[in-house]
C-alpha cells in the first residue's frame, strides 16, 4: 500500500480558478484525525470522483466542505469565497447541494415534502419546473409522490436524495456514495442521470465512491484517498489504468 | 473571518480591530440590556399587590431602569474582560485538559486534606470562632448531609447511569421510618432505628425500581420524579399515620451509648465531668453524619472494585452489550436502586434526629433537584466532585445569611437570604454552561492492567441508562 | 348523568389548558430531545404577564370593554412570554447543544428554579387573586326533580377557553403541516444534520420552537388566570408536570397527541376529584404518567421509539 503514494499530477484546465478549491484541510473528530491535509480542485462543468476504501475519510471530506465538522486547518474556497468558517446552512445557501452518506431521507415526510424541503431556498416560482425536471430524471419518484420517505426502497431513496439536492438548483452537487447498497441496474440508471445532468446542464459534480469502476469511468478527473490523504490523482481513465488502483479498488475488495 | 489573520497585521489595523471589538461589545451589551428590559418590564417595572378592593398595581420605573443599566454594564464588562478570547476568531481547538488531567493526583492529595480538615472541623470552629461555632458546625452538618446524599445518589446516577429525579423519596422514607418507629416504640433509639430505616428505604428502592426497569434516560427521570411526588402527596394526606402537613415532632435526639446530650444526671456532660454546653450535641451530630458519609464513600469505593460495581459501570456504558455479556441487568439495576436508597434512608434518619421535627415540606422535588445538581455539577461518578459541589452550592448559598452588612448599601428592607434559591438556580445554569461535565471530569479506571490511565470525560457514557 | 356531564365539561376545559402547555413540551422534545423543565414556569410567567397587562389596561388606562381587553392581554402576553421562552433557550440550552446529555437537564432545572424565584422576589410570594371577569353562562340542563336538583352549566369562561384552544390548535396544526416554516420544524425534528444541509438554519428553527411553545403556554397561563382567578409563583411546577404527562400520554413529539393527552389528563383529574378524593388527584395524574411510560412508552399517537444504540 505504501508504495502507491505519489504527488498529484498537475491537471490541465482552463485558466479560470476552480469552483471549489480545498487546500490543506485537516479535520478532527475530538482528538481523532480524519483528514490529514487534503488538496482537491473541482472546476466548473466537471465531474470529479474520489475513490477510497471504507473509513478513508471520503464522507468526512464531503461534510467538511459543508462545514460540519469544520476544518481545523486549511481553507475551502467556493466560487472565490472563503467558506471555511461559515455555518452549514449558510454554505448550502451559496449553491452547494449534497446527497449525503446514508441518503438521510426525512422518513416521516412524503416524497413531495422531501422535495419541497430541497427547494426551501429557491424562488417558489421555479418549483414546478424543477419538480418536472426531477420527475423526468427519476420517473419512479412521481409514482411515489404521496408515500412516506421511510417506506421507499433503497434505490428510490437514493433517487429522492439526489432529486432533493437538485431541487435547490445547485451549482455544485456533492454526491456521497450514490451507488451504496443498490442493485447494479439502479446504479447504472443513477450514474446515467448524473452524466446527463452534467452534459445537458453543465452541472458540476463531485462524488465519492467505493464503486470505483463506474465512478471513474463517469468522471473527468479522479482522486484516490487513503487514510485521510490524497495519494493519487489524474483523469478518470488514467486512474482506471493504474495497476495500484486496479489492485486495490477493482479486483480485490471494495468493489 | 477577519479576525483570523490578526497575527500579522499593522498596528493601525490592530487599533481599528480593537475599536471594532469594542463597538461589537457595546452593541451586544445593548441588545442584552434591551432584552432584559423587555423581560423584566412586567415583573420589575410593575408589581401587583393585594389591596383592599382587589389588586393594586405599583410602578417601579427606577428599579426597572436600574435593572437594565446593571445588565448593560455587566454584559459590557463580561464582553470586554471575560469573553475576550471568543471575540478574536473562535478556535475550534478543545481547551487543553492539563488542569483536569493533573487533577487526580491533586485530587488524592486534596482528598486527604479534606479528610483531615473535616475530622478536626468542629474543634477548629470552636477554637477560632467561639461565638459563632454553633452556626459553623450547623452549616458543616448541612453540607455533610448533602455530601452523603450526593454520594448515595452517585451510585445510582454516576455509577449505574440511572437518572433518578425522585431520590428525595428515600430520604423521606428514612426520615419517616425513624420518626414513626421512635415515637411509637419507646425502646427504639437512633442507633437501632438507623439500620431499620436504611433497610426500609432499600425496600422502597426495590419497589420503585422494579416497575422502571425498562425505562431509560429522560423517561426514567420523569417517572422517578413522579414517584417522589406521589410519596410526598401521600405523606401529606395520610393524616392518621404521618400527621399530614403538621408532620411529626418530638423525635428523640441521638445518644452516645445511652448518654443523652442534656443537662443533669446521666448525661454526656456529667459522665465525662464536663460543664454542660449545647454545642456538644452539635459536635456529636457532626461526627455522626461524618461517619455515615464516610461509610457511604467507603462502601461505594469497595463496591466499585467488586463485580457488581463493574456491572454498574458497564450498564451505564451500554445496556445491550451488558445483556449480551450475560450480566443480569435487572438485578444490577435493582441493587443500584436499593443501595442508593439505603444511603438516602440513613441520611433521612439523621435528618429526622437532627431536626427533631419533620413534615412533607422538607421532601419536595427541589431537594431531589439539589441533590442531583450536586452530583452532576461535581462531575458524574466523582466522589471528590460531590464534596466540592456540595461545598460550593450549599455553603455558598448558606453564606448569604452572613451578608447582613449589605443592608447598609441596599437599605433595611434588603434580605440576601431571599435570593438564596435564585442564586442557586443561576449557579446551576452558569456552572453547567461553563463546565458541562462538572468540576471533576476525569476519572480513574476501577480496574487496570499494570498502570492506571485516566479516562477523559468524553469517553464516559452519560448516565442516561443506555 | 347530569353530574357526569358537568364534570365532562369541566374536564375538557382544564384539559384544554394542559393541552396548550403540552404542545411546548412535545415540540421541544421532538426537536432537541430534551425535557424543557422550565416550560411549566414559562406558563406561570405567562399568567403573571397576563395579570399585569390586565391590571394596566383596566385600572391605569381605563379600558372597560372586556373582549378588547382580553384580546390585548392575550397578544401582549404571548409576545412577552415568547421573549422569555427565547431567552431561556438562548441562555441555558443553546450553549450546551451537542454536549453531555445530562447538562441541559440540569440547566433546565436550574432555569426553573431561577424563574420561580425571580417571580417570587419581584412579585411577592403571596397568591394574586383576580375576581372573575367572564361571568354567566348557558344552562344546558336546568335543575329539576329528575336530575336531582343538579344542573349542567356551560359558562362563558369555559366556552372562551375551549374556543380559543380549538382556534389556536387549528391554526397551529395548519402552520406545522402546511407552511414551509412548519416543514422546516419537522425536518429538524427528523434529521437536524440533513436539515442544515438543505440550508435550514437549525438554531433559528429550534429557537422558534421555544418561541411558539412559550406563546401557547402564555395563552394557557392567561386562561388559567381567568378560570381560577388565583395565581402564584409556584403554579408552573404542577401544571408543568401534568402537561408533560399529557405530552407523554399522547405520544411525545406528536401535536395532536399533546392535545389529546391534555384533554385526557384534564378529564382524569376532574373525574378523580369528583368521584374519589380531591387530595389524591395529583397522585392519579402521576400514576398515569408512570403507567403510560412503563407500558406504553410511545404514547397513544406517538411513533414507536427507535432503539438508540
Amino acid at each position: 500500500m505504501s508504495a502507491i503514494i505519489e504527488r498529484p499530477e498537475p491537471v490541465t484546465v482552463a485558466s479560470t480558478e476552480p469552483l471549489l478549491a480545498i487546500r490543506g484541510v485537516e479535520t478532527y473528530y475530538g482528538k481523532i484525525v480524519a483528514l490529514r491535509g487534503v488538496d482537491v480542485d473541482v472546476h466548473r462543468g466537471e465531474i470529479v470522483t474520489m475513490i477510497g476504501a471504507n473509513g478513508a475519510g471520503k464522507s468526512t471530506l464531503m461534510m467538511t466542505i459543508c462545514g460540519d465538522p469544520k476544518a481545523r486547518t486549511g481553507t475551502i474556497t467556493y466560487d472565490g469565497m472563503d467558506i471555511t468558517g461559515l455555518p452549514t446552512h449558510q454554505i448550502m445557501r451559496l449553491g452547494i447541494a449534497q446527497s449525503p452518506e446514508g441518503r438521510r431521507i426525512f422518513p416521516r415526510m412524503t416524497v413531495m415534502e422531501n422535495l419541497q424541503m430541497g427547494a426551501a431556498l429557491v424562488e417558489p416560482s421555479h418549483f414546478d419546473d424543477d419538480l418536472r425536471r426531477v420527475f423526468d430524471l427519476f420517473p419512479r419518484l412521481k409514482e411515489r409522490i404521496t408515500q412516506r420517505g421511510g417506506t421507499l426502497s433503497g434505490g428510490e431513496q437514493q433517487m429522492l436524495a439526489i432529486g432533493r439536492a437538485l431541487m435547490s438548483r445547485p451549482k455544485l452537487l456533492l454526491l456521497d456514495e450514490p451507488s451504496l447498497g443498490l442493485a447494479p441496474l439502479v446504479v447504472k440508471q443513477i450514474f446515467e442521470a448524473i452524466r446527463e445532468l452534467n452534459r445537458n446542464e453543465g452541472l458540476t459534480v463531485f462524488l465519492v465512491e467505493q464503486n470505483a469502476f463506474h465512478a471513474l469511468k463517469l468522471a473527468h478527473r479522479g482522486y484516490v484517498m487513503v487514510n485521510g490523504r490524497i495519494t493519487m490523482s489524474g483523469t478518470g481513465m488514467e486512474l482506471l489504468k493504474r495497476e495500484e488502483v486496479r489492485a486495490a479498488y477493482l479486483e480485490g475488495g471494495g468493489h | 473571518m477577519m479576525a483570523v489573520t490578526s497575527a500579522n497585521t499593522s498596528p493601525g489595523a490592530r487599533a481599528r480591530q480593537e475599536e471594532n471589538r469594542f463597538a461589537q461589545a457595546v452593541r451586544d451589551a445593548a441588545i442584552a440590556a434591551f432584552l432584559a428590559g423587555v423581560l423584566s418590564f412586567f415583573f420589575i417595572g410593575f408589581r401587583t399587590d393585594i389591596a383592599p378592593g382587589g389588586l393594586s398595581l405599583k410602578m417601579r420605573w427606577s428599579a426597572w431602569i436600574t435593572a437594565i443599566v446593571v445588565v448593560f454594564v455587566g454584559r459590557l464588562l463580561l464582553n470586554l474582560f471575560v469573553f475576550n478570547r471568543t471575540w478574536s476568531g473562535s478556535s475550534t481547538k478543545p481547551r487543553s485538559a492539563t488542569v483536569s488531567e493533573r487533577l487526580p493526583d491533586l485530587g488524592k492529595w486534596l482528598l486527604r486534606a479534606f479528610f483531615i480538615f473535616a475530622l478536626v472541623l468542629p474543634f477548629v470552629a470552636m477554637y477560632f470562632f467561639p461565638n459563632r461555632d454553633r452556626q459553623f458546625i450547623d452549616i458543616a452538618i448541612l453540607i455533610m448531609t448533602y455530601v452523603m446524599l450526593g454520594w448515595g445518589l452517585n451510585i445510582v446516577v454516576g455509577l449505574a447511569g440511572l437518572l433518578d429525579l425522585g431520590y428525595v423519596a428515600f430520604y423521606a422514607v428514612g426520615a419517616y421510618s425513624f420518626a414513626l418507629l421512635s415515637t411509637h416504640f419507646e425502646f427504639i433509639g437512633f442507633w437501632t432505628a438507623l439500620p431499620l430505616a436504611g433497610m426500609l428505604a432499600a425496600c422502597w428502592g426495590l419497589v420503585l425500581g422494579f416497575p422502571v426497569l425498562r425505562l431509560r434516560g429522560d423517561y426514567l427521570a420523569i417517572v422517578t420524579l413522579a414517584f417522589g411526588e406521589i410519596i410526598r402527596v401521600v405523606l401529606l394526606n395520610w393524616y392518621e399515620f404521618t400527621g399530614g402537613p403538621n408532620g411529626i415532632s418530638g423525635i428523640p435526639k441521638p445518644t452516645l451509648f445511652g448518654l443523652e446530650f442534656a443537662r443533669g444526671e446521666g448525661s454526656f456532660a456529667s459522665f465525662f465531668g464536663l460543664t454542660y454546653d449545647p454545642i456538644h450535641r452539635f459536635v456529636y451530630l457532626y461526627y455522626i453524619i461524618f461517619l455515615l458519609a464516610l461509610i457511604t464513600n467507603i462502601v461505594t469505593m469497595r463496591l466499585r472494585a467488586l463485580p457488581i460495581g463493574r456491572a454498574w459501570e458497564a450498564l451505564r456504558e451500554d445496556e445491550i452489550a451488558c445483556r449480551s455479556l450475560g450480566i443480569n441487568t435487572r438485578n444490577t439495576k435493582l441493587t443500584a436502586f436499593a443501595i442508593g436508597a439505603m444511603f438516602g434512608g440513613f441520611a433521612g434518619s439523621f435528618f429526622a434526629t437532627r431536626q427533631g421535627f419533620i413534615s412533607p415540606e422538607s421532601f419536595s422535588f427541589i431537594e431531589s433537584a439539589i441533590i442531583l445538581a450536586i452530583v452532576v455539577l461535581g462531575g458524574l461518578g466523582s466522589q471528590i466532585g460531590v464534596v466540592i459541589a456540595a461545598i460550593v452550592m450549599i455553603g455558598g448559598t448558606e453564606a448569604l445569611r452572613n451578608l447582613g452588612f449589605l443592608t447598609y448599601i441596599f437599605g433595611p428592607g434588603f434580605d440576601p437570604v431571599q435570593y438564596r434559591m435564585l442564586l442557586f438556580g443561576l449557579a446551576m445554569v452558569i456552572i453547567m454552561v461553563w463546565k458541562p461535565r462538572g468540576f471533576v471530569s476525569t476519572r480513574e479506571p476501577t480496574v487496570a492492567l499494570k498502570e492506571k490511565k485516566r479516562i477523559g470525560a468524553d469517553l464516559v457514557a452519560q448516565g442516561e441508562g443506555h | 348523568m347530569e353530574y357526569f356531564l358537568q364534570q365532562l365539561i369541566n374536564g375538557l376545559t382544564l384539559g384544554s389548558i394542559y393541552g396548550l402547555i403540552a404542545i411546548g413540551y412535545t415540540m421541544v422534545y421532538g426537536i432537541i430531545g430534551m425535557i424543557n423543565f422550565a416550560h411549566g414556569d414559562i406558563f406561570m410567567i405567562g399568567a403573571f404577564i397576563s395579570l399585569a397587562v390586565f391590571l394596566i389596561l383596566t385600572s391605569i388606562l381605563g379600558f372597560a370593554f372586556l373582549p378588547v381587553v382580553l384580546l390585548i392581554v392575550l397578544i401582549i402576553a404571548m409576545l412577552f412570554t415568547a421573549a422569555w421562552g427565547w431567552s431561556v433557550e438562548r441562555i441555558a440550552y443553546r450553549p450546551l447543544r451537542g454536549s453531555f446529555r445530562l447538562a441541559p437537564l440540569i440547566t433546565a432545572i436550574g432555569m426553573s428554579i431561577v424563574l420561580q424565584n425571580f417571580v417570587q422576589i419581584t412579585q411577592g410570594a403571596r397568591v394574586k387573586p383576580l375576581p372573575p371577569q367572564v361571568q354567566g353562562g348557558i344552562t344546558l340542563i336546568p335543575p329539576s326533580e329528575i336530575t336531582g336538583g343538579i344542573s349542567v352549566q356551560l359558562s362563558y369562561m369555559q366556552i372562551l377557553i375551549i374556543v380559543t384552544t380549538v382556534v389556536l390548535m387549528a391554526g397551529f396544526t395548519l402552520l406545522i403541516t402546511r407552511s414551509p416554516l412548519g416543514r422546516a420544524q419537522r425536518a429538524c425534528e427528523q434529521d437536524r444534520k440533513m436539515a442544515a444541509l438543505l440550508g435550514v438554519d437549525v438554531d433559528r428553527t429550534i429557537s422558534l420552537a421555544f418561541v411558539m411553545g412559550a406563546a401557547l403556554a402564555a395563552v394557557a397561563g392567561c386562561m388559567f388566570l381567568l378560570l381560577y382567578g388565583v395565581i402564584d409563583f409556584y403554579i408552573g411546577f404542577l401544571a408543568g408536570i401534568k402537561a408533560f404527562t399529557a405530552a407523554v400520554l399522547g405520544g411525545i413529539g406528536s401535536l395532536p397527541g399533546a392535545m389529546l393527552g391534555g384533554l385526557l389528563i384534564g378529564l382524569i383529574e376532574v373525574f378523580w376529584s369528583a368521584y374519589f378524593t380531591v387530595e389524591y388527584k395529583d397522585v392519579a395524574a402521576f400514576s398515569i404518567l408512570a403507567i403510560v411510560l412503563i407500558f406504553l412508552p410511545s404514547g397513544l399517537l406517538g411513533k414507536p421509539e427507535v432503539e438508540k444504540v
